[in-house]
């Protein structure tokens, strides 16, 4: 039981990043009709923001301390921050350790600035054009992307760690009544989780509750006709494909102390999510995060030892499993809509 | 000569091959063609910069330009900074994308098109394969980079292919009495294993060599090559009754794996009454930088450390420190070492006919390459020199300073038989000198 609780817990926080991707990339499938094989790389920017944060809080000036040597055996180069000299050792120290939350601020106008560059830059030239011609371009646009960051950054990874406070793990199994231990989770984690509810949530309540979001909404519906009414829909569809740019980028960012960021990671989730937006429904928002959360908690179950003995490599197929069995009983996905590519 | 002497026709034996001038790339101008090849894009890429750069370093030291590095140390004293028989080194290289049908497709161009007369690099063990049975077939030599896999020099072993670095079942050898000593006997172990080649050598030759001390495998579980999110599978760890957990893991799948396993608390953990460890049995200093603080008191392996003491070392890491600013990683010194055990041989054999050089490595004994005393065993071309136990250091000076020596293992440890079961399978075969 123990077991099924802490995988259940596990899922959950990969469930919440495919979500967070899957919204996005379902976001600019529903209103610009665009199939976005770049939206991993996107994931993958943001969560180099939170690198590039953490870089520029630990920008440092050097001095020679002819009481240290350096591993060739000369005065050491000790380096010290600009913003510890600005202010102060304890409060530098502080929003350095912050740095992975604090890059949001810096993510979000990235992102968007990116979304908007991309969209009226390369991808509006591809609306008309097949989806064939318009995966082909995204597809390489993410190669570009991913290229373009390990020339900057490496093919290693690189740690950007948690803020201290929330380093270690919650033992729910006490919680529960099991034994300590039993079932243990990392904070950060939770962490996640609750970001990207809220995430999730004011995506949901800006196209819900907003003018704007009602006209997008309408749009999505029936382009034609709301550009028969005077409202310049492309505007604000280029204003979405930033948002789902920004939802993907603070996807990222947060994710980094999960797992250390590196160029490939956005390879890593984008068939995944992809896979998730099909599951819940092209083109359908809540069928998106609920195939997100689905799937990521099926995926965790999978890689249980258990599970393994009787069907081996399950782990790695079990996603690709499930999206055949709903595509076959379910072709719309589990809450698509009609005529959504079906033409 | 051994096993590959005994094969060949008695006329091209010995000094012989000097006058025998009918090999692959004779090289006729005044340079010689060496084909670097190393991953510059793909998962490995920053090893395989590493290893360029100590290519380049070695090349300068050979043309007798910079401070000569290992030159100055190295017991054989051929070299000279004059190249090599006469002639300047030059050399072409290769992205190997750290992919086998890549590495193999630039290996040949460099064979083909730049006329290459030795291949070396490599940052993985199914690269290292796919190209020593290239360059079998070609008629070149393969001083092999970073391979680890006990295929290399096991089942998949050739004539023409030389491995200069450590093994899976040398670090199993090195680490099992090093963990019993610091963690107790009668510990039981759960194993992540990547699925492939590599993962599963390293597997099976760590717990071979742990089972000796009491150490019981409770589970072997394989995770994909691809994964990122190793959080699935340490989580049924806790529950599992093991006490160890050893990541059979390399690269980006050690890094995102070790910092799973410490975000779930494992490393706080008590269990059968002991503390719970974590064991990563071949490290890398560029896969502890990116690991970061979670590599803090973790064991492993290694087969050099910039910090050791010998003059070898201390040399190469002044010449490498010197020209980058940083000190090099074991990937690079490998590489570094290969080029000049090559060089060597040529000089020696006074010939660039591979069988030649086959002839001068096979049985080479030599030292001041920062290993101390190594020899390059004549009946799978694995070179057997002491091995190094790393543990992730708790209190870093610096950025460069992550790991600390635990102890070096020395050779008689490591040493097996070459018809030991792990390395069984396939022939070394005779040299091809590609004519």
């Amino acid at each position: 039981m123990d077991g099924l609780i802490l995988q259940t817990l596990n899922g959950l926080d990969k469930g919440s990043a495919y979500a967070m991707i899957a919204l996005g990339l379902t976001l600019i499938f529903g209103t610009l009709g665009v199939v976005n094989f770049a939206h991993g790389a996107l994931f993958m920017i943001g969560a180099f923001c939170a690198v590039v944060m953490n870089g520029m809080m630990s920008l440092s000036y050097e001095t020679i301390d002819p009481a240290q040597l350096d591993f060739l055996g000369q005065p050491m180069k000790v380096e010290t921050t600009y913003l510890s000299s600005w202010v102060g050792p304890d409060l530098s120290a502080a929003l350095i350790d912050w740095s992975v939350p604090l890059s949001l601020l810096l993510t979000v106008p990235v992102m968007v600035l990116i979304g908007f560059v991309m969209e009226r830059g390369l991808i509006k030239h591809f609306y008309k054009r097949p989806h064939a011609d318009q995966i082909l371009v995204t597809f390489g646009l993410a190669i570009v992307l991913q290229e373009v960051i390990k020339a900057f950054f490496g093919a290693n990874p690189i740690q950007t760690p948690a803020p201290g406070m929330f380093e270690g793990s919650f033992d729910f199994g006490v919680l529960m009544g099991f034994d300590p231990n039993a079932i243990i989770y990392p904070y950060w984690r939770m962490v996640y989780f609750v970001f990207s509810l809220l995430v999730i949530g004011a995506v949901f309540a800006f196209l819900q509750f907003t003018t704007f979001g009602m006209v997008v909404r309408a749009g999505m519906a029936d382009r034609e006709t709301v550009g028969l009414l005077g409202i310049n829909i492309d505007r604000r569809f280029t204003f979405m494909f930033g948002l789902a740019a920004a939802v993907a980028g603070v996807a990222g960012a947060m994710y980094g102390p999960i797992n250390a960021p590196n160029y490939h990671m956005g390879m890593d989730f984008l068939v995944l999510s992809f896979v998730v937006v099909v599951v819940g429904g092209m083109g359908s928002l809540p069928g998106a995060v609920l195939a997100g959360f689905l799937l990521g908690i099926v995926e965790s179950f999978a890689s249980l030892n258990e599970v393994k003995m009787f069907i081996p490599g399950i782990d790695q197929i079990i996603i690709f499993v499930i999206a055949i069995v709903i595509l076959l009983t379910r072709p719309r996905g589990l809450m698509g809509r009609r005529g959504v590519m079906e033409e | 000569m051994a096993g590959a002497g005994l094969a060949m026709p008695t006329i091209f034996t010995g000094a012989s091959w000097a006058q025998t001038d009918n090999y692959r790339n004779k090289p006729t101008g005044d340079t010689v063609t060496f084909g670097f090849n190393v991953p510059l894009s793909g998962p490995y890429a920053d090893e395989g910069a590493d290893e360029l750069r100590a290519y380049e370093l070695a090349v300068e030291h050979l043309n007798g330009q910079g401070d000569g590095g290992m030159l100055n140390t190295f017991s054989s004293k051929t070299l000279d900074g004059t190249g090599i028989l006469g002639k300047k080194v030059a050399f072409v290289s290769g992205d190997t994308q750290t992919k086998a049908d890549a590495a193999r497709a630039t290996a040949k161009s460099m064979i083909e098109k730049d006329g290459a007369v030795v291949i070396t690099g490599g940052s993985s063990s199914a690269e290292a394969v796919a190209v020593q049975a290239l360059c079998q077939e070609a008629g070149i030599i393969f001083m092999a980079g970073l391979t680890h896999a006990n295929d290399t020099t096991g089942k998949d072993k050739k004539a023409n292919g030389f491995r200069h670095f450590f093994n899976c079942y040398m670090s199993g050898a090195a680490l099992a009495p090093v963990l019993a000593k610091l963690y107790g006997n009668d510990r039981r172990v759960y194993h992540l294993t990547a699925d492939y080649n590599w993962g599963w050598s390293m597997q099976s030759s760590i717990e071979n060599a742990t089972k000796a001390y009491g150490w019981e495998s409770v589970q072997n579980v394989l995770t994909p090559l691809a994964s990122t999110d190793f959080s699935s599978y340490i989580a049924p760890v806790l529950n599992s009754g093991a006490d160890v957990l050893v990541l059979n893991h390399y690269g980006g799948n050690m890094v995102n794996s070790l910092t799973n396993a410490v975000q779930f608390g494992l490393r706080d953990k008590q269990v059968n009454g002991k503390n719970f460890e974590i064991v990563v049995p071949l490290y890398s200093e560029l896969m502890a930088q990116g690991a970061g603080e979670n590599v803090r008191g973790i064991v492993g392996s290694s087969n050099w450390f910039w910090q050791l003491q010998d003059p070898g070392t201390a040399a190469f890491t002044k010449s490498f420190g010197t020209k980058y600013g940083f000190p090099p990683s074991q990937a690079a010194h490998t590489c570094y070492v290969q080029a000049l055990l090559y060089a060597d041989a040529a000089n020696r054999a006074g010939t660039f006919n591979p069988c030649a050089i086959v002839e001068a490595l096979e049985g080479f004994e030599f030292d001041g390459m920062g290993n101390g005393p190594t020899l390059y065993r004549a009946a799978d071309h694995q070179c057997f020199k002491d091995v190094l136990v790393m543990k992730g250091k708790e209190n870093p000076a610096n950025k460069y300073d992550l790991l600390e020596l635990v102890e070096v293992t020395p050779v008689a440890q490591v040493m097996y038989e070459p018809d030991n079961p792990a390395f069984a399978g396939g022939e070394l075969g005779t040299c091809n000198p590609g004519a």
